[in-house]
């Protein structure tokens, strides 16, 4: 037995879930995201007169751990934090830069050239190894979680996971197929975000792969953090190496794939040499009947 | 090390070898001297003009076109001198100066340090 219409159920529902922002400076337009440990809205600042994203964290989630790591770190690849504090319903919320663009995802379904996404996913790296390099590490990698902005600039986004790079046990969180092992039994470290980091290569890369790429990947996201790159750079500079057409350490070239290598650095100067030699070879048998 | 000092010595070392095959011709064997030198000459003077050059210009295809005529027109220079018989190695002398001027002229486009804008 239903004492209200389902419209008006629908209406209080959206009235209570709707965070009340009437003592901040934020006006909230629409949610343009929702994940595990809260709700991301698109809002306008009428202070700064510009728009921004809010994210408010669920209930029971303590301000504001997220906002307060992503304020230590302040790199071109990750959203800064502008603003935190608390609704009147206890909820902790903080203002982020509005990163319009689409999710690597969906860039990728728009993008079919390889090296443009390997050099996106360089930018990529940048920001982690960023991260890393200032002891916090992701967790939660993954196409979803990565934004790609209008000028190819990048942003890795919803570090509500992460965690500080101790080694320290943690809550199992994550997204398989993205999730490296060792996370499900609670302990991550830096390899774990280079597991995620090797799994979202594998994305990017067409069907078949090129054999170094696909065993680029495959170190990045082996079972075993010890097989692993050691950090994202050293992840970054073998993919970075393979867009060079240099060898990358993850793979042994076959003396055919090397021939062939060594072909595409030089062919001008091969074509010259070959042009050269025939042209001296050609002279020495036609010579005599030049005579 | 700079352009043009890259120019001079791939142009002098290629020149030699070019110069030096000259040994297979058994006709001109005994000019091997003199045509080791005016080779490595030749050599030398492309590959300082296309290290110039590079140095203002970053294109392969304009170090390549610019070492090949430079190379044709100074090995037509050095065809020009005849043997002591009185003939002249023309087709011999321009055809591999003109790919090995291209030669120097890809080689001082690909190495060697062009001065910054300021």
């Amino acid at each position: 037995m239903s004492f209200l219409p389902d419209r008006a159920l629908d209406h209080l529902r959206d009235v209570t879930e709707t965070p009340d922002f009437s003592d901040t400076r934020y006006q909230v337009e629409e949610e343009i995201g929702r994940g595990g440990m809260g709700v991301v809205y698109r809002a306008w600042d009428a202070q700064l007169e510009r728009r921004v994203a809010v994210k408010v964290m669920n209930a029971g989630y303590a301000i504001n751990r997220e906002a307060k790591l992503l304020a230590q770190l302040e790199h071109p690849g990750i959203a800064p934090v502008y603003d935190a504090g608390s609704l009147p319903d206890g909820r902790c919320y903080y203002a982020m830069r509005l990163i319009q663009g689409r999710r690597l995802d969906e860039f990728l379904r728009a993008e079919p050239a390889l090296p443009p996404r390997l050099r996106l996913f360089e930018k990529i790296c940048e920001a982690v190894a960023f991260a890393h390099n200032r002891g916090v590490i992701h967790c939660d990698l993954k196409p979803q979680n990565i934004m790609v902005g209008e000028f190819g600039e990048v942003f890795v986004v919803d570090w509500g996971v992460a965690r500080a790079v101790d080694g320290a046990t943690a809550p199992a969180a994550g997204t398989p197929p993205y999730m490296a092992p060792e996370q499900s039994a609670g302990s991550a470290d830096a390899r774990s975000d280079v597991f995620a980091l090797g799994r979202i290569l594998r994305d990017l890369m067409p069907d078949p792969p090129p054999r170094p790429l696909a065993a680029i990947a495959g170190k990045a996201s082996a079972q075993e953090p010890a097989a692993r790159f050691g950090d994202v750079q050293q992840l970054a500079a073998d993919v970075g190496r393979y867009l060079d057409g240099q060898p990358v350490a993850a793979y042994r070239d076959t003396v055919p794939e090397r021939l062939a290598r060594f072909w595409r650095q030089n062919q001008v100067l091969l074509l010259l040499l070959g042009t050269y030699l025939a042209v001296k070879l050609f002279l020495y048998f036609l010579a005599p009947a030049l005579k | 090390m700079n352009k043009p000092m890259v120019g001079m010595i791939a142009g002098a070392v290629l020149g030699a070898i070019d110069g030096g095959t000259a040994w297979f011709v058994p006709a001109v064997r005994s000019e091997m001297e003199g045509i080791l030198m005016w080779s490595s000459v030749k050599g030398m003077l492309v590959g300082i003009i296309c290290g110039l050059i590079a140095r203002k210009v970053h294109s392969t295809a304009a170090g390549l076109a610019a070492g090949a005529g430079f190379g044709l027109l100074f090995a037509y220079l050095v065809a020009m001198m005849p043997e002591p018989d009185g003939t002249h190695y023309y087709l011999q002398i321009m055809v591999p100066g003109f790919v090995l001027g291209a030669l120097i002229g890809f080689l001082t486009q690909k190495m060697g340090t062009a001065p910054e804008k300021a």
